[in-house]
């Protein structure tokens, strides 16, 4: 009987898994440019892995599963924001993205405080902004 | 069958149908910034794959591919990123280009 509500759990968590990837299909889709598109990518890879490998664990049944598992989820979640970061530093820099989307970029306030401490060599002495 | 056979071949068809929309935005671009995130997604779908058949079908045998796949999927993503150069700007022009002026910086 425990058997059959640790595969109705873990189902369950798979449909969760299986429900985050298609919105993120349907955000990489409909997103207007591309760092929006990296905010719905990150929902699979993230919480729907988390959910997935939970999934596998209650399904195996067997702590040696477990140990196994913990390695996957630590390298993944490790190595999945490195991706993002340099992705979405390159998009940037590259000028993929809708500025009438923004907010405040505040990385374009520093970058011309740099550029102007650049020109002027005085501006960059301390006690001038932050 | 089953509600959880039902409930297994519904994620089934949901991981299909997501994989068709990453490979829909991988082949309409239109930046490479935009088909490498893609294409991050797409190897975290085949991982998310692989597992649900482990779930699936009881078994554990695709673990040492799962936890290869997580180690180096990021190894393409850092590379194409750090190649990412402003001669990428012009190459927006095909269709579904952003609307929008290049910004001009650097």
């Amino acid at each position: 009987m425990s058997d059959d509500w640790a595969d109705l759990v873990s189902a369950g968590l798979l449909l969760l898994a299986a429900v985050l990837s298609l919105a993120a299909g349907i955000g990489l889709l409909r997103f207007p440019d591309a760092l929006s598109r990296m905010h719905a990518a990150t929902k699979p890879q993230i919480l729907g892995m988390v959910a997935a490998l939970a999934a596998l664990v209650l399904s195996s049944g067997s702590w040696t599963t477990l140990l196994v598992v913990l390695p996957i989820l630590a390298l993944h979640l490790l190595t999945t924001p490195m991706a993002a970061h340099m992705l979405g530093r390159a998009g940037y820099r590259v000028g993929h993205l809708r500025d009438d989307l923004l907010v405040r970029d505040e990385l374009e306030d520093d970058i011309q405080r740099a550029q102007r401490a650049g020109e002027n060599p005085r501006g960059r002495r301390p006690g001038r902004g932050r | 069958m089953t509600l959880v056979d039902i409930l297994h071949l519904i994620a089934g068809v949901l991981f299909a149908g997501a994989a068709f929309l990453v490979l829909l935005r991988i082949l309409r671009g239109p930046s490479i910034i935009d088909r490498m995130v893609s294409s991050d997604v797409l190897v975290t779908l085949v991982m998310l794959a692989l597992i649900a058949d482990m779930v699936a079908n009881h078994h554990t045998r695709s673990i040492p591919l799962v936890l290869a796949l997580a180690g180096t999927a990021v190894l393409g993503a850092i590379a194409v990123a750090r190649y990412v150069s402003k001669h990428d700007r012009r190459s927006d022009g095909e269709r579904g280009a952003l609307q929008h002026a290049p910004r001009g910086r650097d």
